[in-house]
């Protein structure tokens, strides 16, 4: 069936809703707006004040409420509207929710899902455009989901709820009117990576909105004639290296693209891992294409400019290949 | 010193009594322990401030929640934590409350509804507003229904939270949402060095919680009756009611910050005018003075107090430590593993 990621997100959350009474979505204008990225509209209408909760701006606040709720027995769905604002409840999410099983023995589990959008492509500058999901992939404690298929926005929730921990949800927002097709009949697999298209030449690994971007650099490199496998990651913490290193003992070339800035970046772990663990059965340098290291410029061409793009990806996989 | 009559029978009023010695006996061993290398990190002493943790969880019931801070030996053995196992925590030790894995700061216990031991300033508030938001919400809360009562999470923190955004977050929070929160705000005058006046344009911190249009309270937290007495008002508001409580405990701490402060932010004379309201000796010279205590029956509950800390020395001495094999558990949730 053909739906977009908005609609699979919705069907998912719907669901989620629909089956267990422990689940609510709390967040700014989740409930009369209808979700800043219209991801819950009609959901107050259907479910009520009490499951869709319409927060003050409180990031700290409601994130830690989240929490406190979760340690309560509920099922918490937290939606903050985006990642940039998530900083303001960082200290909950780093200092609380990630630490409290190991701090309090193994006592406590925080069953706490969060959503948030990140990413740029909007025009939206510097405050509202980042790519902060290495930040939470540091964090041992949480697990972090970036799905970047219709299939994954609609299977993702289901497992992350289920999920004893804390798992926080990437929604890139350049994503939500993605089409695709979603057959869904259960809840996908939340701890592997998945190859979204294969090849032989060279690995080109990606996740979240940099997808879209890579299949297409993929296309065009086919023009060139070369076949380029594409690694969807999924999964940003806990990193699958397992399906990593498959990729690129089959390619024994890598090109790992990250909308993150490049100094400390996700692509840097990835690349580490390839180092570590494939070292010898790489033929050339792994490569990366990751955001330039500027904060997010308004104007549209600058923005394009310090994204990673298809031509980027191909210019990195062309070098890789020596071509 | 509050002349007043102590409005409690006899058992009670000793157990007030008695927990009061127990946390002081506990802390100014922990406080010996520490200079000998056996506690180490952070070490908050509570001593001075107790009659507010006795008096007011004396004023709870088993299944209500308890969020507390980094200063919070006291609370937990109230709450019915084990000197055994709080002990064995601060020797970092797996038989403590959490494993080892938490140390003096971060004191929790499942069975009790102990929360920590929270050692963000201000961080455990959101907490208590999410665990009154369950039970706002959750099947169980909902079945309490007219005639039963709702359960209260109590959260302390300290002066020093109420400059932190978290702090006016869950104030509004609590209050919009009619949750069942106590919060329960130890003012000692002095968060780490700054004093209140030093750091709030406002320092009227009652009028803080006003603001967000919570009731309150502001007690003589040296006073362990009137401690009580007004938790037990507040938690009756807050289970008749449904709305959240502010409690403002005026009180100090007669020890150092941690064991690190020098203590060159405020005047000895300042230290000794406190002591003189100190909790233990008020409270005991008005029972003594109501004929419900001999000085002998008060030399046998402190030893009895005595026998516990040292009991408990022996038992955290005694205690294993965990093999760093097991070092990654409790980091995420084991599979088929069981959540809160």
């Amino acid at each position: 069936m053909k739906t977009s990621y908005r609609e699979a997100l919705r069907a998912a959350l719907r669901e989620a809703l629909q089956d267990d009474p422990r689940v609510f979505l709390m967040g700014e204008d989740v409930g009369r707006y209808g979700g800043s990225y219209a991801v819950s509209k009609g959901f107050l209408e259907e479910f009520g004040p009490e499951r869709i909760r319409d927060a003050p701006l409180s990031e700290l606040g409601f994130v830690g409420a989240g929490i406190g709720a979760a340690l309560g027995g509920m099922r918490p769905i937290v939606e903050v509207m985006t990642v940039n604002f998530s900083l303001l409840a960082l200290d909950q999410i780093v200092n609380t929710a990630s630490a409290l099983r190991h701090m309090s023995g193994g006592q406590f589990s925080v069953p706490l899902v969060i959503r948030m959008a990140s990413g740029a492509g909007r025009q939206l500058a510097a405050q509202h455009s980042h790519s902060l999901e290495c930040w939470y992939a540091h964090i041992p404690g949480i697990k972090v989901l970036a799905p970047a298929t219709v299939e994954d926005a609609r299977g993702m929730l289901a497992p992350a709820l289920a999920d004893p921990d804390p798992v926080i949800i990437f929604e890139h927002a350049q994503l939500y009117n993605l089409e695709g097709e979603s057959n869904h009949v259960a809840p996908v697999d939340i701890s592997a990576a998945r190859v979204r298209r294969t090849g032989s030449d060279v690995s080109l690994i990606t996740y979240g909105g940099s997808l879209p971007k890579a299949l297409q650099a993929a296309e065009l490199l086919a023009g060139m004639g070369i076949d380029a496998e594409v690694v969807d990651l999924r999964v940003l913490r806990p990193l699958d290296s397992q399906s990593i290193v498959a990729s690129v003992r089959k390619t024994h070339r890598a090109v790992v693209v990250d909308e993150g800035w490049r100094s400390g970046s996700l692509a840097a772990e990835v690349m580490a891992r390839i180092v570590e663990q494939a070292f010898f059965d790489l033929d050339a340098p792994p490569a990366r294409v990751c955001s330039e290291e500027v904060p997010m410029p308004y104007a549209r061409h600058l923005e394009e400019a310090a994204l990673p793009q298809a031509a980027k990806i191909v210019a990195a996989a062309r070098a890789v290949m020596g071509k | 010193m509050n002349a007043s009559a102590v409005p409690y029978d006899k058992p009670f009023a000793l157990r007030l009594l008695k927990d009061m010695l127990r946390i002081r006996r506990m802390e100014e061993e922990a406080a010996e322990l520490y200079g000998a290398g056996k506690i180490r990190g952070f070490l908050h002493l509570y001593i001075g401030e107790e009659a507010v943790a006795v008096g007011a969880l004396h004023a709870l019931q088993p299944d209500d929640a308890i969020v507390a801070t980094y200063r919070e030996h006291g609370h937990a053995l109230v709450r019915g934590v084990s000197m055994n196992a709080i002990m064995a925590e601060m020797f970092g030790k797996q038989e403590g409350c959490s494993r080892g894995r938490g140390g003096s700061m971060h004191l929790f216990d499942a069975a009790t509804r102990f929360y920590g031991g929270n050692a963000i300033v201000g961080g455990g508030l959101p907490l208590a507003v999410g665990l009154a938001l369950a039970d706002q919400l959750s099947p169980e809360g909902i079945s309490y229904g007219a005639q039963h009562r709702r359960r209260v999470t109590a959260c302390f923190f300290g002066d020093g939270a109420v400059a932190e955004g978290a702090f006016h977050e869950s104030m509004n929070l609590a209050a919009l949402w009619r949750l069942p929160v106590l919060f329960c705000c130890e003012n000692n005058l002095y968060a780490m060095g700054t004093s209140l006046a030093r750091s709030e344009s406002q320092t009227d911190l009652c009028a803080k919680a006003a603001a967000y249009k919570v009731e309150t309270l502001k007690v003589d937290g040296m006073d362990v009756v009137a401690v009580h007495d007004a938790t037990r008002i507040g938690i009756a508001h807050v289970r008749d009611k449904g709305g959240p409580f502010f409690i403002e405990f005026q009180t100090f701490r007669f020890r150092a910050h941690s064991m690190y402060d020098p203590e060159l932010y405020r005047d000895k004379a300042e230290v000794e005018a406190w002591k003189q309201r100190g909790p233990l000796h008020s409270y005991s010279a008005r029972l003594k003075a109501q004929g419900m205590l001999t000085e002998d029956e008060f030399l046998a509950c402190d030893a009895e107090a005595q026998a516990e800390v040292d009991a408990s020395i022996a038992y955290a001495e005694a205690g294993a430590w965990e093999p760093v094999e097991d070092l990654m558990r409790d980091v995420l949730t084991p599979v088929g593993g069981t959540t809160s």
